[in-house]
């Protein structure tokens, strides 16, 4: 009768659900088998080239960073923890001395960085230390050579890519004020480089412009915001930076997120909608990427048509990939779990999704494990922890976080996602031992 | 607080992972924040387990700090009894479980499940990994084999006459460096010296098993940084000896052979007599000669340091020129071994320190861990790994431990294999212009996918924030010198532009010329 009280509990919050929301959703709240926010800084510190992002922090954060970039290829990353020990523990103002003490000894061995986050983490939060004041002082002692900005990139907090929605956040009060009577397009959320060149083509070829991207590559060349910004979510997860940039007066435009044929095209039509790109136009200019794009994914449709797919709770891309791998590949959703569903943002994700999919925002792991295991679906998405028992048990596994570290987004990209669900049924088929 | 780059420990709880993880029939219940499951892929993808990690994490959120964690801690261990039905359970908090006090090990007893429950309280702000696997391995040992164990006091009753010497096996843990095969490598060398292993713990034992502890005759120590603890408590409470060599290398295998023989009361002769390893021999093979007084770097645990110094010294002929360890905990045993080399010895857990050092005594082989295999990647140095922290390559799928005679043939082909073949060595030296010998061609063995080497000194100074080898010497260098000291082998060229920037100093020498070059190099010959 114990097991799984907290379960028991949810079920009344799941009937609610049911009546609210066109979609079904389960919520749980039991263990996560998730990344904590941190982890964000192994892609955000590639991307912004110029920036160090110093977590205040315990042995575990540092471990866990450690552990998830998975490669020491730097020798000196921009990226470090100031560990904290118990006599920082003891008293607070010993903590901001010795931080202070680590950011100019950090700064006087790195003159190259230009911007220093400095990010929260459980045991900062837990003991109450200040982030957003020692930023403040700090940047008065090294201003104008070094900006300081703090974030939370904490397991209490932040749920793995809600860490790059802190960090782009903490960044847009900082941002100039866009001021011209003409608009601007801002793309909001990281993505590979070769992406943001092919979607800077894109919207050169659909005449919309100036296009800018937050975060951008370097923090001397941060875009502007203001009234006559629009901007376009590149990702799903940026409920916060959204929010902040709407407060500065910018505007979201609402779209499905730009993975498959579908999503892109869907994700540009929203932008070409929004700076009066004819229908003619936009047709004209997309259709040959459309179609090439179709031609390379037929391919894999073939592989993966009506297999069943599970999708475990990670990144908060989950929903638009369920849409893409449902729509685009014919594919059989048997669940897809979410850490968070944000209503507003996926709204026009969740309009193309079929009605009766499981949808689970939470997770109860070893749960959902059993639900797992007794539908036993072709392919399951799932983090590392997950995927090697999996396998272990006869199913047939994607580990996730490549879907976050790899280029997805756009029309050149979308066989390359669909390959990455094809590749281990592939895989699978092809070995004989 | 510590600026830390790379760390050579995961926190404390995950030692207590790697116990609970490598033994059965136990459950570990951590009050832990969400994120800090991260720790379940070390033991998945490093050592590619077929299973999850027996934890139950709690995995708290901002919210519910407001609310009753206690609660959520006392539901996530009940869901874990009744889920899982382990014979014992383990309960203790991560760095940030351990900061709202919530105080697992009362929690848990207040549940009253009908099995042993150990707390294992480890303080994430003071200690690292291996400290928080021996503590957990000796909490386990004490509540679960003090049970059966003889009264304090009582001496161990004597093995009735006729049956075979039983010992322990004491260290091996999941996620251990060649933990695996050297658990098999030295149960089959007891099995031939007529020594039965009891219980081989952590790995592969059950809590029932634990409880057999006390029935063994004497402790086999395979890894004192995690049995050291448990070893000499059931020591001094069941009065169990334990053995003191670490059977890494020829000579220490020996040594171990006839140690555990006497703690046994068995004759070693005819083991001794019969074993083999072809290290020694292939050690004397002139083919070999070029080994000599290579110039070594060592690093890693401790034990595993100074059991690679001794094999490095005596048994292949190279020069220790630094020795180290980031074990705090065992630093005495690096210093004492590091004064029978005759150097100093690094005891940091820095990784740039480490780094520095390795620039700095430009050695011609690095044997440390993964860290060092890095370090040594960069500065263009030939590298074995002699130690955790680990990676998934220390996970091969062929037998390979590194202890017992076995592991002496393993280690002999791991450390040897990188280097630069003897006679390759000199041509590469005498035609360094030559158009295929140019400077970055690797050891031709090695195929072209190796990384080059490249220039140490010309990497220290490309590259900002890296250890650059600073000389305070301001001489300038002619061009002839220049030139000459380019045709010096580039895995020596650092030490030679050094020495000879020292003596045209220390001799008031203001520009070097191909002449000082040489005089340099007489005045340092060794």
């Amino acid at each position: 009768m114990n097991a799984h009280v907290n379960a028991a509990v949810q079920g009344c919050a799941e009937g609610a659900a049911r009546e609210a929301a066109p979609n079904h959703v389960r919520r749980e709240n039991g263990q996560r088998e998730v990344f904590c926010g941190l982890t964000g800084i192994v892609w955000l510190h590639r991307k912004i080239q110029d920036a160090f992002f110093l977590v205040v922090g315990s042995r575990t954060c540092a471990h866990l960073i450690q552990s998830a970039a998975g490669v020491m290829i730097f020798a000196e990353p921009r990226f470090a923890t100031a560990i904290m020990e118990e006599k920082d523990l003891a008293g607070l103002t010993d903590a901001n001395d010795e931080l202070d003490r680590i950011v100019a000894q950090l700064i006087a061995r790195r003159p190259d960085i230009r911007l220093l986050f400095l990010v929260g983490s459980c045991p900062s939060e837990v003991i109450k230390l200040d982030l957003s004041r020692a930023a403040l002082r700090l940047s008065q002692s090294f201003s104008p050579r070094v900006r300081i900005l703090n974030y939370s990139g904490s397991g209490i907090e932040t749920t793995f890519t809600q860490g790059e929605d802190a960090c782009l956040a903490s960044l847009v009060p900082g941002l100039p004020p866009f001021g011209t009577s003409e608009d601007q397009l801002l793309i909001v959320g990281s993505l590979a480089d070769v992406v943001e060149d092919q979607f800077v083509r894109l919207f050169e070829e659909l005449g919309i412009g100036p296009v800018r991207f937050l975060p951008p590559r370097n923090s001397m060349t941060l875009p502007g915001v203001g009234p006559n910004t629009k901007f376009l979510l590149a990702q799903p997860f940026l409920a916060d930076t959204a929010r902040a940039l709407q407060e500065r007066g910018a505007t979201r435009l609402a779209a499905p997120f730009p993975l498959g044929v579908e999503g892109t095209t869907a994700w540009l039509r929203a932008a070409a909608d929004a700076f009066g790109v004819s229908d003619a136009r936009f047709v004209d200019v997309t259709r040959p990427y459309r179609v090439r794009a179709s031609r390379a994914l037929a391919h894999y449709r073939d592989q993966l048509a009506g297999r069943s797919i599970f999708l475990f709770p990670d990144s908060q891309l989950e929903i638009p990939l369920a849409r893409f791998l449902s729509r685009e590949l014919s594919m059989q959703l048997v669940e897809v779990g979410t850490p968070y569903l944000h209503r507003e943002h996926l709204a026009e994700e969740l309009k193309l999704l079929p009605n009766d999919v499981a949808l689970t925002e939470g997770q109860d792991v070893d749960l959902q494990l059993d639900r797992c295991r007794a539908a036993r679906p072709d392919l399951v998405v799932c983090g590392l922890g997950l995927a090697n028992p999996l396998e272990a048990e006869g199913m047939t596994t994607k580990w996730s976080i490549e879907l976050v570290f790899t280029p997805i987004q756009g029309f050149e990209q979308a066989a390359d996602l669909a390959e990455l669900f094809a590749r281990p049924l592939a895989r699978r088929a092809k070995l004989v031992a | 607080m510590q600026l830390t780059v790379w760390t050579y420990e995961g926190p404390p709880h995950v030692g207590a992972m790697r116990v609970a993880t490598g033994m059965q029939g136990l459950h570990y219940v951590l009050h832990a924040p969400q994120g800090d499951t991260y720790a379940d892929l070390l033991f998945t993808m490093i050592e590619r387990r077929d299973r999850r990690p027996p934890v139950t994490y709690t995995t708290f959120s901002a919210r519910d700090l407001g609310g009753d964690t206690a609660e959520l801690f006392k539901i996530a261990a009940q869901n874990a009894y009744d889920r899982f039905q382990p014979q014992a359970m383990i309960v203790g908090a991560s760095c940030t479980g351990s900061l709202i006090q919530d105080d697992p090990g009362g929690l848990a007893r207040a549940l009253d499940l009908p099995i042993p429950v150990v707390t294992v309280d480890l303080p994430a702000y003071q200690r690292k990994e291996n400290w928080g696997a021996a503590e957990t391995f000796y909490q386990l040992v004490r509540t679960l084999a003090g049970s059966s164990g003889p009264e304090s006091g009582n001496k161990r009753s004597k093995r009735p006459s006729g049956g075979r010497p039983r010992c322990n096996l004491l260290g091996p843990t999941a996620l251990g460096f060649r933990h695996r095969d050297d658990v098999a490598e030295i149960t089959g060398l007891l099995a031939r010296l007529g020594i039965d292993v009891s219980v081989t713990a952590p790995m592969g034992a059950a809590p029932a098993d634990l409880a057999r502890l006390g029935d063994a005759d004497f402790n086999v120590v395979l890894y004192p940084e995690i049995a050291g603890q448990a070893a000499s408590w059931l020591q001094r409470n069941f009065g169990q000896p334990s053995s003191k060599v670490i059977p890494i290398g020829v000579s220490a295998t020996r040594e171990f052979i006839e140690e555990v023989a006497k703690l046994a009361g068995v004759d070693a002769s005819s083991v001794l007599a019969a074993s083999s390893t072809r290290l020694p021999w292939y050690s004397r093979s002139v083919d070999s000669t070029y080994l000599t007084g290579k110039r070594v770097f060592i690093f890693g645990d401790a034990t595993h340091a100074v059991a690679a110094a001794r094999i490095a010294s005596d048994e292949l002929g190279f020069k220790v020129v630094g020795l180290g360890t980031y074990s705090r905990e065992f630093g005495r045993e690096i210093r004492e071994a590091a004064k029978l080399y005759g150097v100093e010895p690094l005891i940091s857990d820095d990784y740039l320190e480490v780094e520095a050092r390795v620039a700095e005594l430009e050695p011609e082989l690095v044997l440390g861990t993964q860290m060092e295999r890095h370090i040594a990647k960069r500065l263009g140095i030939p590298c074995a790994v002699i130690s955790a922290p680990v990676h998934v390559q220390d996970f091969p799928a062929r037998y390979a431990p590194q202890m017992g005679f076995e592991g002496a043939n393993v280690i002999f082909d791991t450390w040897v294999h990188p280097l630069m073949m003897g006679l390759e060595e000199h041509l590469l030296a005498m035609f360094k212009d030559d158009f295929e010998f140019k400077d970055g061609a690797v050891p031709s063995h090695l195929g072209a996918g190796h990384a080059a080497p490249v220039d140490q000194t010309r990497v220290a100074a490309a590259e900002p924030g890296a250890p650059a080898i600073v000389s305070d010497i301001s001489v300038a260098w002619a061009a002839d010198a220049e030139q000459e000291l380019r045709k010096i082998p580039f895995f020596v060229r650092g030490k030679a532009r050094r020495n000879t920037e020292r003596f045209a100093n220390e001799n008031g020498v203001a520009t070097i010329t191909v002449e000082t070059l040489y005089d340099a190099k007489a005045h340092y010959a060794r």
